[in-house]
């Protein structure tokens, strides 16, 4: 069984791209992904991708040329690129394909995400009555979470703060001015505890990896990053998740992050303490807090130690969201997981620049998590 | 004569309890009852009127309409998961509290609330917690 290796890295720049489609964004990530890798678009074996709000992903064979290719589209909520990776690594372990592309993209206006409760199996009342908001559940997550673990709101302001720092220094990103402790603390409360900074918006954006077998690598010479895991989880029972009218008795511990990370580690033969450099979904500034407990890098209320010391800084013990995350790239669904691990790929290649990690990391970890309660998380290494 | 939100969503008695379904099999109950096919393995379950708050917090913006319908002009209010001891947590809007009273742990009672009103001009109402009494 071949594992798969990312040969080829593309993005087109999170934000706002007047004039540009959602669509245009995924073929310009595609040939930017092409070039990075030296290879052509009829060389690809296949194509697995999606967007969650910005059309059907195949359609763009008409631009980059009818070659036949098998594409096959992908719309996975959050987990929508990681599961076009998940398929595209499927392809290759089976030894159908050595060469293929993964590719997600989306285009979300200002104050999208407006969820319609019959789509989610839900009761209209409960969208009438203002409870089927994911600002909401993350509120409430993270209020639990602080009174239970001594979080305080400062540690939060510390996580925002640092994405807006990272951000700056990251080409794709879209929040590229640092944002200061106090400005975050100050802004306008969105939902207790959480302020208008310490959300991401919804954004625009692609990215696309294209995928190799590590036989296939080794023949071209290009440097070998290689797949360690990828892995997809839903929520288990007893969890607490977004849009759920009601939790069991004792619930909220379980997670489908923490079972998929488990899942991811396990499959890798390593363990939290080996990583190098980690991006944690960042909806807003308490996930990040608590996505660090429940992929397994530090107990439950350490956060607020290791974010006074900043051990998640760039230069720090685990550099966490070094591109400054959803907060600062904003979240275009389909592309949001493809854009960790461009991030990863870019620094274990040591291509970060002025947002590089330090010390040749070897090994980096990538976590996504949305509505109804999934998870992906994917490890690579070089 | 004012309207509950949704049918079978709180009991015909006064004042009225939440109505969540309990698997047959299992005995967990969930909140709401489910409906149509899924709600062929579980059985309506009156929920306790009194619990405690498990977590909150303060929707201080405008919800999207659609699908939010509630009064105009908009003002913020609390929602929390209230914990019915050895039954379910379920979510609720908070009524009748200072926002800076809000903690975790604190005891509610079921209530319900004036919602809007239906094309007929029937008054409608949703269920709320307030402090307990």
């Amino acid at each position: 069984m071949s594992k798969t290796c990312i040969i080829g890295i593309g993005i087109h720049p999170f934000g706002r791209t007047d004039g540009m489609t959602g669509l245009d964004m995924g073929v310009a990530a595609v040939r930017s992904a092409l070039g990075d890798a030296g290879v052509e678009w009829r060389d690809m074996r296949f194509a697995y991708g999606g967007s969650d709000a910005a059309g059907n992903a195949d359609t763009m064979v008409s631009r980059l040329g009818l070659t036949g290719i098998e594409f096959i589209n992908v719309k996975n909520g959050c987990a929508t690129g990681g599961s076009a990776l998940m398929a595209g690594a499927a392809a290759i372990a089976s030894g159908k394909a050595d060469l293929g592309i993964a590719v997600g993209f989306d285009k979300h206006p200002r104050g999208a995400f407006d969820p319609k409760p019959a789509e989610w199996g839900l009761p209209d009342w409960y969208g009438e009555t203002g409870l089927m908001l994911t600002t909401q559940f993350f509120a409430m997550k993270i209020q639990r979470y602080m009174q239970r673990f001594g979080i305080s709101a400062e540690t939060l302001g510390r996580v925002a703060e640092k994405s807006f720092r990272n951000g700056a220094l990251a080409d794709h990103a879209w929040r590229r001015t640092p944002v200061d402790l106090d400005t975050i603390m100050n802004a306008q409360m969105v939902s207790d505890p959480l302020t208008k900074y310490m959300f991401c918006s919804p954004a625009e954006g692609a990215v696309a990896l294209v995928l190799a077998s590590e036989d296939k690598a080794r023949r071209m010479g290009v440097p070998i990053i290689r797949l360690e895991s990828a892995v997809m989880r839903t929520r288990p029972a007893g969890s607490f998740e977004v849009f759920a009218p009601s939790v069991d008795i004792g619930g909220g511990t379980a997670t489908a992050t923490r079972t998929a990370s488990h899942a991811a580690f396990e499959e890798a033969g390593i363990g939290p303490e080996d990583i190098d450099v980690a991006q944690l979904q960042d909806t807003e500034a308490g996930a990040e807090i608590m996505h660090m407990a429940e992929n397994g890098f530090c107990a439950d209320g350490e956060q607020e130690q290791w974010l006074a010391e900043g051990r998640t800084e760039i230069d720090g013990a685990l550099p966490v969201n070094t591109d400054g995350g959803c907060i600062a790239c904003g979240e275009p669904i389909g592309a949001s997981g493809l854009r960790q691990v461009y991030e990863n790929v870019t620094q274990l290649r040591g291509a970060g620049g002025a947002r590089q990690v330090p010390g040749d990391p070897k090994l980096a970890y990538s976590h996504v998590y949305g509505a109804p309660g999934v998870s992906a998380v994917t490890i690579l290494s070089r | 004569m004012t309207r509950p939100i949704a049918d079978g969503i709180l009991t015909d008695e006064h004042p009225p309890r939440l109505v969540g379904g309990q698997d047959r099999e299992t005995g967990r109950i969930v909140f709401p009852m489910p409906s149509g096919h899924e709600g062929e393995r579980f059985d309506p379950v009156p929920l306790a009127r009194e619990g405690t708050i498990w977590t909150w917090t303060i929707q201080r913006f405008p919800p999207k309409s659609p699908p939010y319908a509630g009064p105009q002009p908009f003002e913020p209010f609390a929602v929390a998961y209230v914990e019915l001891p050895g039954q379910v947590i379920v979510e609720s809007r908070l009524t009748g509290f200072d926002f800076a009273d809000l903690a975790c742990g604190l005891p509610v009672t079921l209530t319900t609330l004036p919602f809007g009103e239906t094309e007929d001009g029937d008054p409608i109402h949703t269920y709320a917690f307030g402090p307990a009494q």
